[in-house]
């Protein structure tokens, strides 16, 4: 059972071999009797299926030509998914936040990554009439149009693909992952550095079935760990650390793997005296100020056995598109940003990043538009990179900031957690955003 | 610059021959360059209508014409019918007036022989000044043949300031920005008014089978989204360039070159062919520079079907339009080309509704627009002074049509109570 994580850059296809800034000056002149699509996807991976789903389910694509590039073949699969809350705490001290809704709502979702794709891939044969999809088809190069139509030169943007064959395109939709082609071709500034970390995921079986649906999330000095349930009897695991530590985890033999995960979760080892005892001054200080129903603290599940072959690892990184949108092109997903999973974001942010493109394609066919016109393009950027900085800063600090053991750093995150635990509208908030 | 003017210069020419052709070359070189010239642009329909003041260049344009008139007839010589037929037919001459692909240089290659044949000619010209003023103005734009008294709708001096920026259309940021974002607001006032017309529409084609024709369609602006919403648009335009422009763009798109068909020809010379075929009629930023508005908004009504809706969008003749739609938009900020537009035939909704009525066409909204000059954006507003639109229906002349009629009318008032939720809706699919 390949269980891989609803992690962003998982389902993308495979990272390109990184070419040169491509033919970002190769003009096309001449008519072609290629076909003249609307909108072409390109990377059929998480995004981008779903963004070619969302397109060819609006009303106003119905009579427009949508295509789908996925360079991978086409995949199958069957499971279920389920609904959890979320709990999050520290290594180096008792500080721990709980975000649970009371209320009937679902906060979130886990899904895994199979799952996902194989009810896209459904819902695009559904509409095939409008949603042509292209498997183990990979774009080669990409030729932009000039900036307003000159004589005779075609105003559309060329793809080639793998095979040689061509077509035109009124909007090219980049959606190929953290090391996106598109964006490449485009000449688009990327601002990105590597953390220097790996996540390591893995399926775990727990030691006994419980009623799973809490997600754990240990701050470790080494980086963050986290146990995500998909089943009473199964996580998933996402471990970021050192790429040493990665790799020797990847390595090292299941009973010692599993005996560190566990260890990840239960030891003590990082407590110092001091930041305990502010700690629980604090505690008792929000305690009196708030007398609020004390549940009982659950403890996180401990693991017994890791599903062989399902461990792997990958490098993490953070990275940020100057520009989403260029005329006739629009970066979506991991292709415009990239980021830490310790919030378990990133997927989300693409899905996000959907929900505001097809909003304004949508708008923009009922009123007529040329669908690669950047009045409503940049509309979409607009959108959407002020809800990504704001979220791609704030996870990029949570990581630095806990990936430090430096005592005053402890201590001013082990109150911010406690303070924040206990102003519910502050944690209502972040739910909101973060589900949104 | 006009024929007027030009008339004008000729008084100044003295004597000899030799003079006279350099004075001649250079006035006609000033027609040809003279583009962003802001004098009021007279032409000789305004002149032959206007006072006795007008009537003294014209005595003047009188002693003047004898030349001009030789110069007619130099034409004729030069095709060879000769010097016998003094008078010059219009439909005959107009190919090989214009000798050069540019339309408009019109060349006088006066020869000194000609003008030994002056005491013949005089006699003549005085009677045919007129006329054949006239009919020099049709040398040159040879699709603006007379059309029934009043004369045609098309301003020769509009289409030359239209005619320098015909390539630049359809350059989003360029010259023409402010038209392309006016799309925002016209193609869902085009769109809404007209699904209300039918019953059910078919999603993603919601104007399909619905004909509509864009008159003064330019670089096909306007008549592209219309197409991609599913009807089948003719666009009209009387600058050649413009319509080579839009064909050129639209050809691209296969789907776009089914539905479209743009024709470079006036209103006018399509009113007998098109009769009463057009479910909606488009006249987008046209009105302010069409000659006689009266004739327009007849042509109008004649190719449109019983019921057909008519949209207009123009401009206010009122002083905030002379102070931010010329002296600011124009002169200052050079948000429009300078020449563009004349305040003289800026249109005031009160004007407009009056003509359309009187000529058959009921009035269902009239809704103003603004246009933000830093977010490049256009807005609905309650305002008419400066940008706005309307939008009026043909009344159904066959009985059956009657109550349909009274259906309209109820929905006036619902459009009128619903204008102000436009601007939100509007403002909403801008966003």
């Amino acid at each position: 059972m390949a269980a891989r994580l609803a992690v962003s850059w998982l389902g993308a296809a495979p990272a390109a071999p990184r070419r040169g800034p491509l033919l970002s000056c190769r003009r096309w002149s001449g008519a072609s009797a290629d076909t003249v699509y609307d909108v072409v996807v390109s990377g059929g991976g998480l995004v981008g299926a779903a963004m070619a789903c969302a397109l060819g389910y609006d009303i106003h694509f119905c009579d427009k030509k949508i295509l789908l590039l996925e360079a991978g073949p086409k995949k199958v699969l069957e499971k279920l998914p389920e609904t959890y809350s979320n709990r999050v705490w520290d290594a180096c001290s008792e500080a721990l936040i709980m975000f649970d809704k009371d209320n009937l709502d679902d906060m979130g979702y886990i899904v895994e990554n199979d799952v996902i794709m194989h009810a896209l891939t459904k819902q695009l044969e559904a509409v095939s009439d409008r949603v042509t999809v292209l498997y183990r088809s990979k774009a080669v190069s990409y030729t932009w149009p000039y900036p307003f139509p000159m004589a005779d030169s075609s105003p559309w943007v060329h793809i080639t693909l793998g095979d040689g064959s061509t077509l035109q395109t009124k909007l090219l939709i980049g959606a190929d992952g953290h090391n996106s082609g598109v964006r490449q071709a485009a000449g688009i500034q990327n601002v990105s550095w590597n953390y220097d970390q790996s996540a390591v995921v893995a399926t775990l079986h727990l030691s006994e079935a419980t009623e799973n649906n809490v997600a754990w999330q240990r701050f470790l000095p080494s980086g963050p760990i986290a146990l995500l349930p998909l089943s009473d009897t199964l996580s998933s695991l996402v471990w970021s650390t050192s790429h040493e530590h990665a790799a020797e985890l990847v390595s090292m033999d299941e009973e010692k793997f599993v005996d560190a995960i566990n260890s990840a979760f239960w030891s003590d080892a990082n407590h110092t005296d001091f930041i305990d005892s502010a700690g629980t001054m604090l505690h008792y200080a929000v305690a009196f100020l708030k007398p609020t129903k004390v549940s009982a603290r659950q403890l996180p599940p401990s693991v017994a056995r890791v599903d062989a072959k399902s461990r792997v690892l990958f490098p993490l990184g953070l990275g940020h598109a100057a520009e989403y949108v260029r005329p006739r092109m629009a970066l979506i997903g991991d292709a415009a940003h990239r980021v830490h999973p310790l919030a378990g974001q990133g997927v989300n942010m693409g899905f996000g990043d959907i929900c505001s493109l097809v909003h304004h394609l949508s708008t923009a066919a009922f009123n007529g538009k040329d669908l690669g016109s950047m009045s409503h393009l940049t509309g979409y950027e607009t959108d959407r990179q002020r809800h990504n900085t704001a979220l791609l800063a704030a996870t990029d600090l949570l990581k630095r900031l806990y990936s430090t053991r430096a005592t005053p750093l402890v201590l001013l995150r082990t109150w911010g957690l406690q303070a924040t635990n206990a102003v519910s509208p502050l944690k209502e908030q972040i739910m909101a955003f973060a589900s949104k | 610059m006009s024929l007027g003017d030009i008339c004008y210069k000729y008084e100044v020419i003295t004597a000899t021959g030799d003079q006279k052709l350099d004075h001649v070359e250079r006035s006609s070189s000033m027609i040809d360059g003279d583009f962003g010239h802001e004098s009021r642009n007279l032409c000789v329909g305004d002149l032959l209508r206007e006072g006795p003041e007008r009537r003294g260049i014209l005595s003047v344009a009188v002693r003047g014409g004898r030349k001009l008139i030789s110069s007619g007839s130099r034409f004729s010589a030069v095709l060879g019918s000769g010097f016998r037929d003094a008078r010059p037919d219009c439909p005959r001459l107009t190919k090989s007036a214009v000798c050069s692909e540019n339309q408009l240089s019109w060349t006088l290659p006066i020869k000194p022989w000609v003008f030994s044949e002056y005491k013949i000619m005089w006699f003549k010209s005085c009677r045919m000044t007129f006329a054949c003023l006239n009919r020099m103005k049709s040398y040159r734009y040879p699709w603006t043949r007379p059309y029934s008294t009043s004369g045609t709708t098309v301003d020769s001096s509009e289409v030359k300031t239209f005619l320098a920026l015909a390539h630049r259309w359809w350059d989003e940021q360029g010259v023409y920005a402010p038209l392309h974002s006016m799309n925002d607001l016209r193609v869902p006032f085009i769109r809404d008014n007209l699904l209300k017309t039918v019953a059910n529409h078919q999603p993603g084609k919601p104007l399909s089978g619905m004909k509509i024709l864009d008159v003064g369609c330019g670089g096909g602006l306007l008549t592209e989204p219309l197409g991609r919403l599913g009807a089948s648009v003719i666009g009209i335009d009387p600058v050649d360039e413009n319509i080579k422009t839009a064909q050129r763009h639209k050809s691209f798109d296969p789907v776009l070159d089914k539905r479209i068909e743009y024709r470079a020809c006036s209103l006018e010379e399509i009113v007998e062919e098109t009769a009463e075929t057009f479910d909606a009629v488009v006249a987008s930023e046209v009105v302010e520079h069409v000659i006689d508005l009266e004739t327009f908004v007849q042509c109008c009504f004649q190719v449109l079907k019983p019921s057909g809706s008519l949209f207009i969008t123009t401009i206010n003749k009122t002083q905030l339009s002379y102070a931010l739609g010329i002296v600011f938009a124009e002169q200052i900020a050079g948000i429009v080309p300078k020449g563009t537009h004349t305040w003289e035939k800026f249109v005031s909704p009160e004007k407009l509704e009056s003509i359309l009525e009187s000529n058959g066409l009921s009035v269902q909204t009239v809704a103003g627009m603004l246009y933000n000059p830093f977010s490049g954006y256009w807005h609905w507003s309650e305002n008419t002074s400066l940008n706005y639109a309307a939008y009026a229906v043909k009344s159904g002349v066959q009985e059956h049509q009657v109550p349909a009629e009274f259906v309209l009318k109820e929905e006036a008032e619902e459009l009128q109570a619903t204008a102000s939720t436009n601007p939100a809706v509007h403002e909403e699919l801008k966003k």
